[in-house]
């Protein structure tokens, strides 16, 4: 990451977390891949933001990309493939709850609810959710480098 | 003992209308776009009411009352604020009941705790606020023979306000009093999931207040909290919520150079040395009571003790003993006043507590009580209930490190003093934690070595109006409750007077 971006784009910056892009770290269940070409035909290009703390805390946030600014503090866990959009969406969680989660694979889903804060989907009647699995043996050492 | 008619049925101390406008300039006003959303009781999935889908439209309106209506509000005396702040507390004292069904409704939550917490702290804070503005003075300092600095507390103006499903009147009590009390007008946006109790609350306390000192706009954050809160033409913001929501709101008020209160939760420590078992007595008992307390409000509290540490020469005997005391928990209809764990207070609230429950199983924690959904039959089966779950693990477990916001708890066992505070601290957030020791030397430095704002010695869950309350690390900024929380609604205008005839000999 060391080329300088012309744009303001900081995401540029944000580090790439261990293993990422080779041992997927975050998926998309098929409902949660629909869910995000509607709300990509409403809001256009989304990014998630991996929330902590209390109420609606420990939910992803889904938001329009760049709506939320991205900084040093945050890691990069993955950018997700969604059939039907041209551009991946970003996954980004702070660096400090990335120490947390990170032997955890995280699998972005959607419930019905109403969320709170200002994630795009809760006018909708849904929620995503983050349903998670431990990393196989074999995926953890591929994520460590080993 | 008694249950509750629910609303909408015969007998029902509240009902709810069929429908909830926005509450602007002191009348109710529909929104701009026509457009309502559809607020089911958590008690059993049915719909009860439908209430404004507010947009910046909305949002606008509401601001345009509140600049109105700010500059004469600000001026009154604040002997008439305090008055208002007495009335709207005796209104709401008088319609005790129906305040606190309509929150149990609304809010999933058992109505023994808003009858005996909740709304009565709510009035209690109301008073505490009418009496600390009265008392509070203004400073000056004679700087020398000639010149004086007079400081004088103004309101900020206009504010807005965002507020979380917990405790949806509490919390808005919360934010409200202090704010009213120092002459603020005010634009509030309850949680979408429980926007209609507090117009229940509007409905008795409304005509006190002047028209478009509070303002009430309904609706998604998206749609009406990201307008609020990135207007310019507000001058601070107030929200409790979650990390990544504090931080875009942070961003929003950086734009606009406001100040900003954030309260985002914690995981907070409840930890047992080992003199606590030294007796088999009331303060034993107590203690068993304090470690259950992480399913008050069932367990959706920013301050719940979701981590309990245990000493290791107590550890079997004192778990064992907290178990069992978890297992007496009764589940059931929150309308009965018998019923102390009600629902979870929206259906993804409820699945991802279960996502929790089913992580930590997966990461080898244990399972000593609960860790199912809870199906209680009839109209309640189509509730949000979970029982009360105790799992023991160990702290790098994400059931140790993330807010669950639900009646789960996870222990580990500690060996002496440092681990405990190493455990203890070992967390991204520090909203509030307890110790409980009979030795007032441990209990004190325990106290003072954990890094939270709100560490409680030997009991939880007491919400004082005159405590001070607040995160250390990514639990927030700011401090809600306590007289100092009338700084973050004022302004310090500093009046500097030269009483000298002569010039100051510079030009």
């Amino acid at each position: 990451m060391t080329q300088i971006s012309t744009s303001t784009d900081v995401t540029d910056q944000v580090p790439e977390v261990p293993g990422s892009g080779t041992t997927e770290r975050v998926a998309l269940s098929p409902q949660a891949s629909e869910l995000l070409v509607t709300l990509t035909d409403i809001h256009g290009p989304l990014m998630f933001h991996q929330s902590g703390g209390c109420c609606d805390g420990s939910a992803p946030m889904c938001y329009p990309d760049g709506e939320f600014k991205i900084g040093g503090q945050d890691v990069h866990l993955g950018d997700l493939k969604v059939e039907g959009l041209e551009k991946p969406i970003g996954f980004y969680m702070s660096a400090s709850q990335f120490e947390y989660w990170k032997h955890t694979h995280l699998t972005v889903d959607v419930v019905k609810g109403r969320g709170s804060g200002f994630s795009v989907e809760a006018p909708e009647g849904v929620r995503f959710i983050i349903r998670s699995r431990l990393f196989s043996d074999d995926e953890w050492r591929a994520l460590e480098g080993r | 003992m008694a249950t509750y008619a629910a609303p909408g049925t015969d007998g029902s101390v509240v009902s709810f209308k069929p429908r909830y406008d926005h509450y602007i300039g002191g009348e109710y006003v529909a929104p701009a776009k026509g457009q309502y959303f559809e607020n089911p009781t958590p008690q059993t999935g049915q719909v009860f009411t439908e209430v404004a889908r507010g947009t910046a439209e909305d949002v606008e309106k509401a601001l345009d009352a509140a600049h109105a209506a700010a500059p004469a509000w600000g001026k009154t005396s604040v002997g008439e604020r305090a008055n208002i702040l007495n009335k709207a507390a005796d209104r709401i004292e008088a319609n005790l009941e129906k305040i606190a069904v309509a929150e149990s409704w609304e809010n999933g939550k058992a109505v023994r705790e808003t009858l005996v917490a909740d709304i009565p702290l709510a009035i209690d804070h109301l008073r505490y606020f009418a009496g600390a503005i009265r008392a509070q003075e203004g400073h000056l300092s004679q700087i020398d023979e000639d010149t004086v600095a007079y400081h004088f507390h103004e309101p900020l103006g206009v504010v807005g306000q965002i507020i979380p499903w917990n405790f949806p009147i509490l919390m808005a009590i919360w934010k409200l009093a202090p704010a009213l009390a120092a002459g603020n007008a005010v634009v509030l946006k309850p949680a979408e999931q429980t926007p209609a109790s507090i117009h229940v609350l509007m409905d008795v306390i409304g005509d006190l207040l002047p028209p478009g000192v509070l303002n009430i706009v309904n609706g998604f954050g998206v749609e009406a909290g990201k307008p609020l809160a990135s207007s310019p033409r507000i001058r601070k913001i107030a929200f409790t919520g979650e990390t990544t929501t504090g931080r875009l709101i942070s961003q929003y008020a950086s734009e606009n150079l406001i100040p900003v209160t954030l309260e985002l939760g914690g995981k907070s420590p409840n930890v047992f040395f080992d003199d606590v078992s030294s007796q088999n007595d009331a303060f034993y008992d107590k203690a068993l009571e304090g470690f259950a307390m992480f399913a008050l409000n069932q367990g959706e509290v920013c301050t719940c003790p979701s981590r309990a540490l245990i000493q290791g020469g107590i550890y079997d005997e004192f778990l064992s003993q907290a178990v069992k005391r978890t297992e007496q928990v009764k589940q059931g209809n929150p309308l009965d006043t018998d019923t102390m764990i009600g629902a979870q207070a929206s259906n993804d609230q409820y699945e991802k507590i279960l996502s929790y429950i089913d992580i930590g199983r997966q990461e080898g924690a244990k399972i000593l009580t609960g860790g199912e959904k809870a199906d209680l039959g009839g109209d309640l089966s189509g509730g949000y209930y979970i029982q009360p779950t105790v799992f023991e693990g160990n702290n790098s477990m994400r059931i140790f490190q993330e807010e669950i916001f639900g009646p789960v708890v996870s222990v580990a066992k500690f060996s002496d003093y440092n681990d405990a505070i190493s455990i203890a601290n070992d967390t991204l957030y520090g909203l509030g934690a307890a110790v409980w020791s009979r030795d007032t030397n441990t209990a004190y430095r325990a106290g003072r070595d954990i890094q939270a704002g709100r560490v409680w010695v030997n009991n939880y869950h007491a919400y004082p109006a005159h405590a001070a309350f607040g995160g250390y690390k990514q639990s927030g900024i700011g401090r809600e409750n306590h007289k100092m929380m009338l700084d973050h609604y004022q302004q310090t205008k500093n009046l500097l007077v030269s009483y000298s005839e002569n010039a100051q000999g510079f030009f």
